[in-house]
This record gives structure tokens, sequence and C-alpha cells, in this order.
């Protein structure tokens, strides 16, 4: 069987240190991604780091200006965050409808952004698929694809980025906060992830000694004014095919001042829509200009075949988004 | 034991692919060796024979293996027995009260039928402890979305869910 080795730190200095020196070591949080890899033999590390031990990552911190999240906090704690819930509700309504509860008592902020593709190919260890075997080939491109992205992909590779939290936090410009042997650095969070391009397996931007500490989020009106929305293939328990992050502010005339849309379940990273954000800007709040905007974002879509309906599903996603964002306003 | 003392100095991490770990399951401390790669799923059936919690997927994604780690609900199939340590541990088998009688979801699954083949119902019942204990057992509906983490085959959720709603307004104070 798998020769796992095992080992706790004691602070995220030694953490960092072992996975820095030890290739293919992985820290362990809520251990949801880990233990599914571990069972399915999908990029089983050899030496997971245990950080539970490492003090002061678990809490949600709030002032009147950010709220600050600690790596270690479990999903559960944030959507019972009265304070979370009030600020940034795209974030607890990504939550709400991410997991289970039983497997949202474990997950932790942490490890949800780092969680794994859901493409049937990578999770098959029978079947080529160049994120998990560099240079085997992409078996989604020509397969079956209904899950995979139509933004973002490559020739080599089509995985959706799975996480709903993420999508919120990609929308809500939230910052990574990143401590690796050299020290401590901030990082956005739309630079978090990589796009596949024609190195599918490096999926984001941390340097093997780097861990995520946590995450600031800025207390803004726009942020008040969030909404996330997910549709999915039944009603509960199940990853997005399609979701959208929505943020609005809007002047005293009705006009939408501000606006923030990030897409998930079609692309490979989480994804903001510049131009989507851009066309909604100095428009009255409608239908029509939610239509009008959300129409842009399958300009640069490509899809595959059996996941074409996404080029249809997205823009409806979003706009159905803003339409019950503006109808809470 | 194969033990390897890696990075940091001073013994700061250990790293090793098998140990002695000690788990408090229903009140009681077990010691036993365990690999890492050892769930507590596993650990629990396998090594303490409390075969009450069952192993349907082993990936998180039917709730069968459903126990209580520090009174919240989590899969045991996505828990190492190691990271278990030092954690209370409820299984079906703990739930019984120290008078013997059967906890009041376990009798309200008799009174409703709230089960058919009975492989899924230890898991919804650990799982509907936590889901009233959590306070999401107000309505049907929200019973029905908090209890979505745990599948039955049989298609008993009908009972299942009058079973835990009932449970949850006895036990409302
Ligand atoms: C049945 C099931 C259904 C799910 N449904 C959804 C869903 O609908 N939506 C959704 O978004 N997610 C879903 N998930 C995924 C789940 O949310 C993630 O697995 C979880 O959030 C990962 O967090 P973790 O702490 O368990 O990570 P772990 O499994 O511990 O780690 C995952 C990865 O992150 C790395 N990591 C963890 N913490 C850190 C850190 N602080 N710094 C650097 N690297 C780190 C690990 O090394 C590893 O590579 C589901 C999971 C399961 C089991
Ligand atoms: S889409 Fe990416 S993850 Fe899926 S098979 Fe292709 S290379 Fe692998
Ligand atoms: S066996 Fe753990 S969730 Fe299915
Ligand atoms: S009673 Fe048979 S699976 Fe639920």
């Amino acid at each position: 069987m798998s020769g796992l080795a095992y080992a706790r730190a004691a602070s995220l200095e030694s953490a960092t240190e072992v996975i820095g020196s030890h290739r293919a070591a992985e820290v362990i949080a809520g251990g949801t991604d880990l233990l599914q890899r571990l069972e399915e033999h999908v990029l089983p590390p050899p030496l997971v780091v245990d950080i539970n031990g490492v003090e002061g990552l678990r809490a949600i911190e709030v002032d009147d200006h950010e709220i600050r999240l600690g790596a270690l906090v479990r999903l559960n704690q944030v959507i019972e965050s009265a304070p979370v819930r009030d600020a940034f509700p795209a974030i607890v309504e990504a939550l709400i409808v991410t997991a289970s509860p039983q497997v949202r008592n474990l997950a932790t902020v942490g490890g949800n952004p780092l969680q794994k593709t859901r493409c049937l190919y990578f999770r098959d260890q029978s079947t080529p698929c160049n994120k998990r075997e560099p240079g085997s080939g992409c078996g989604a491109l020509e397969g079956r694809n209904r899950i995979n992205a139509i933004l973002g992909g490559s020739e080599h590779c089509i995985a959706t980025h799975p996480s709903d939290f993420a999508v919120a936090m990609a929308a809500l410009d939230a910052t990574v906060l990143v401590v690796g042997a050299r020290g401590e650095r901030r990082l956005p969070f739309t630079e978090l992830h990589r796009l596949p391009g024609d190195t599918p397996h490096l999926e984001h931007n941390l340097a093997p000694d780097e861990v995520i500490e946590g995450y600031r989020l800025t207390r803004t009106p726009l942020a008040r004014h969030s909404h996330y929305l997910k549709v999915r293939d039944r009603g509960e328990f199940e990853w997005a095919i399609c979701s959208a992050a929505v943020a609005l502010e809007l002047d005293h005339g009705g006009r939408i001042a501000d606006a923030r849309v990030a897409v998930g379940g079609v692309a490979t990273k989480p994804w903001r829509l510049g131009q989507v954000e851009t066309a909604l800007q100095g428009r009255q709040a409608t239908a029509e200009a939610f239509a009008e905007a959300a129409a842009l974002s399958v300009q640069n879509a490509v899809a595959h075949g059996d996941n074409a309906y996404k080029l249809a599903l997205l823009p409806r996603t979003i706009a159905r988004a803003l339409t019950e964002l503006r109808e809470r306003l | 034991m194969e033990n390897a003392s890696t990075g940091a100095e001073g013994g700061a991490v250990q790293a090793r692919s098998t140990m002695r770990v000690t788990l408090e399951v229903n009140g009681r401390e077990h010691a036993l060796d365990v690999q890492a790669r050892t769930t507590l799923l596993d650990a629990l059936r396998d090594r303490l024979h409390l075969n009450g919690t069952k192993k349907g997927c082993a990936l998180g994604q039917c709730g069968a293996c459903t126990v209580l780690m520090d009174g919240e609900r989590v899969n045991a199939c996505l828990v190492l027995a190691v990271m278990a340590q030092g954690r209370h541990i409820t299984t079906i088998e703990g739930l019984r009260g120290g008078d013997g009688l059967l906890h009041p979801l376990q009798r309200a699954f008799l009174d409703h039928d709230g089960f058919q083949c009975g492989y899924c119902t230890p898991g919804q019942i650990m799982s509907g402890v936590g889901c009233i204990e959590e306070g999401h057992a107000g309505s049907r509906a929200e019973i029905r979305q908090y209890m979505s983490g745990n599948i039955c085959r049989c298609g008993a959720y009908v009972n299942i869910v009058e079973a835990i709603f009932e449970t949850a307004v006895g036990t409302r104070p």
C-alpha cells in the first residue's frame, strides 16, 4: 500500500522548512481532499505535514476596516460568523452550498482553494491526464467533458477549478497571506491560481516552501451587497456546473456605480469577468442591462462538445445572480 | 517502526509511517499501532471492532461513516486516525445513555421506520444528532438541506426527516 509518512508541525516555520526540503511533501489541514487522493491513488503525497497544531490560525478577526480569516478556520465556522455574513454575504452563501455539513466541519479555508479538480480523468489514474501525469495527454478534450471548462483552457487541459469559496474570494478582492522560508508576502487572491497553459500540473503561484497563513478582506459597501448563485446537477451536495459571485453598488439615481463578477464551474481558475463589470458600470440596474453585460462573459469562451451547454448557461447564471441581488438591495 | 527525523532542529518535526496512537472513543481510551495512512473509519471498524460505523464510499460522499468528533459530525473516512488523537470520538455504539436506554433519535427512527436495509442508518442517526445540536432542524426543509451529506439508497428519506423533526421538537427547550 502507499508508504505515507506523517509529521506534525508546531509552527508554520517548521512546516515550510519540511515541505520546502522534501519534494512532493504537502501540508494537511482538514484532509478532505488529500484523503480522497490517498484513497484513489491520485498524486498521493509521500509525506504529509499536519499543521493543525499551529496556534493562531483558527480565528476570524474582525475590525471596522477588515476581516481576517486564519488558514485553519473551518468552513462551517465562517458560515456561523455573523460579521462575515453581514460584510461579505457572497462568501457565506458560497460556503452554505459547499459539500456537506460533515465535510464543512473538517474542511479549512486554507485548503479549499487548493483542492484538486473534479475532472473525471484526473481522478481516474487509469486514464491519460496532463495535470496528473505531464505529457500523458488530456482525456477530457475529446472525451467526457460535460463538467469541464469553457474559459481559460489550453490544448493541454480544460479542467475547471471546483471551489465555490474561491469564486467569492476572487469577486471580493481578497488578499492571501503567504508564509515561506524567506518570510511573509501578500498576494491578490486572483493571482493565487495559474492558467494551465502547457504546464497544467502547476496550479498555483505558491513556492514549494510556501503555505497560506490566512486571508484579509476589506469591508466595502460593494462587498456588503454581494451574492453567490450556484447551479448544479442536484439541489444539494454537488459541485457547481456553473456559478456566479456578484456585487453591485448603486448610486442615488439607481445607476450602477461599481460591480464585481466572478464565475465558477466554467473556468480553469476562479474567474473574474472584467469586461462584464465594465459593461455594467453607469447603466441602470435593469434586467436588460444585466443580460447585455452577461452576454460578454462568453466572448472568449471555447466549448469542447459535451460542455457546449455552458455557453448558454453562463450568461443566464450571471444575469440571474445580478437580478436576485438587485431585488434585495 | 520506520522513523525519519526531518527538517527543523530540536526534533520539532518527526516523520513516521507507523505510530502508536491513543484514541478516545465513547469515553474509553484505546492505544493502538496504526499506519500513517489508516483512517479513523478503518481504525474504528478493523482495529476497535466498532462495526456500527459503516463504510460506503470512503470518499466523503455518502455519510455512512459519520461520527461525532468533539461533538461535531464529521466523515470518519476523511480523518487520519493519527489526527483524531486528543479528540472525543462518539460512534453509534456510544449514543445509548448510561441508563442503557436508546437515544431519543434512535427511538424515533424505530417509531417512524426511518430505515429499510439499515446500512446508512448509523450515519444518518449520528448526523441527525449533529444536525439537531447545531440548531439546523427547525423545519423539514431545513433538515433536508442539512442532512444532504447522508445518502440513503433505499430512499427512506421521508421517514428519516420525520424522525429528526420529531426529536428536534421534543428536545427543544
Ligand atoms: C464529498 C465532498 C464534496 C465536496 N463538495 C464541494 C463543493 O460543492 N464545493 C467546494 O468548493 N468544495 C467541495 N468539496 C471540497 C472541499 O471543500 C475541500 O476538499 C476542502 O475545502 C479542502 O480543505 P481541507 O482543509 O480539507 O484541505 P486538505 O485536504 O487538508 O488539503 C488540500 C490541499 O491544500 C493544501 N493545503 C491545505 N492547507 C494549506 C495551507 N494553509 N497552505 C498551503 N497549502 C494548504 C494541501 O497541501 C493539499 O494540497 C467537497 C469535498 C468532499 C469530500
Ligand atoms: S482536462 Fe486537465 S485534468 Fe482533465 S484530463 Fe485533461 S489534463 Fe487532465
Ligand atoms: S464512507 Fe465516509 S462518507 Fe462514505
Ligand atoms: S436504509 Fe438502506 S441505505 Fe438507507
